[in-house]
């Protein structure tokens, strides 16, 4: 399928159902990251829960160094 | 003690985590500047390198109060969301409202800080909001309920030191949260200057992670925040228009 990730197309593998595997694709989580699905900001215990599918708009967010 | 909302510190100094030459300078500049408060910034993260470094990610979280704040926001709206996004992390509900209404001074814009400001306290935020100097706004701020007043002492990264003294003591004077001067600060002395002002705390960033030995300034900001605030407590002298001698004029062996 196809998912607008930090404004970007990307194609993943079908398989990938929900936020905490898209997490591990990546290997991102082990990170500190933050996810919003459609505009919906989930917290950490809601990423397996959170299913995925075609033309998702995901925002994957850190902290950075900032004043 | 520096208390915000539940919080209780005994550095006066927070620090910001920006534009440091490396993540080893900044860790020790962070030790050195005994700050129990960092500030962070929210932003969208390169998923095709999992390994890049993060600064968070060497710290002992434990020891700090983590202060993310809304810098890129311009609108109540997008700062409210930056704030959401931070505290889904579950590692901070401290936020600093940081909307910039102008990119070349990097002024706060008043009536969409006023507005995130409101709608973070209804959210259950600690909110602590970076403002102008303008003192009915920081009236208006601390009416809201904001946890910390966070007036610039010049703009943001400028290093112009405090500009305008009369009206962050007009804003101290009237407030009944801890008033933080926030950006500008560009020297001990400035930092000393606003902690004589009656401050609650300095935050600073690029005073320290430019300075061309961060981790020097690290520790010269530490010492003049409390020097400043001991001078504070302490109660200056009068200012008199002519001398005053110090020595008894009493029992002189001359004449």
């Amino acid at each position: 399928m196809e998912l607008l990730i930090n404004n970007d197309k990307i194609k993943i593998p079908d398989e990938i159902g929900n936020v905490s595997v898209l997490l591990e694709h990546f290997q991102l989580d082990k990170h500190i990251v933050i996810v919003e699905v459609n505009g919906v900001i989930l917290d950490k215990t809601n990423h397996r829960d959170t299913r995925l599918s075609d033309g998702d708009k995901i925002e994957i967010v850190h902290f950075v160094g900032g004043g | 003690m520096l208390k915000i909302g539940p919080y209780e510190f005994s550095s006066r100094l927070l620090l910001g985590t920006g534009k440091y030459p490396n993540f080893d300078i900044q860790k020790e500049a962070i030790e050195v500047s005994e700050s129990e408060i960092l500030t962070f910034a929210v932003r969208r993260m390169n998923i095709f390198d999992a390994n890049q470094p993060n600064f968070l990610e060497k710290l002992d979280l434990e020891k700090y109060k983590l202060l993310p704040n809304t810098a890129g926001a311009s609108t109540a709206e997008e700062a409210v969301r930056i704030a959401k996004l931070s505290r889904a992390s579950g590692l901070c509900d401290m936020i600093k409202v940081e909307v910039i209404g102008c990119q070349k001074t990097l002024l706060p814009d008043p009536i969409e800080t006023l507005k995130a400001t409101e709608e973070l306290l209804k959210e259950g935020f600690i909110v602590l909001t970076y403002t102008s100097d303008d003192v009915l706004l920081a009236k208006r701020l601390g009416e809201l309920g904001c946890h910390a007043i966070m007036p610039g002492a010049s703009p943001i990264g400028s290093g112009q030191g405090i500009i305008n003294p009369l009206n962050l003591s007009f804003i101290i004077e009237q407030s009944d949260v801890p008033v933080i001067i926030d950006a500008g600060v560009g020297t001990p002395s400035d930092a000393a200057i606003a902690m004589e002002l009656g401050a609650d705390a300095v935050l600073l960033n690029t005073a320290v992670s430019g300075a061309k030995d961060p981790v020097k300034m690290a520790k010269a900001m530490k010492l003049a925040i409390e020097a400043g605030r001991l001078g504070y407590e302490a109660g200056r002298i009068p200012i008199k228009r002519y001398a005053s001698a110090s020595s008894p004029m009493e029992g002189m062996s001359i004449g």
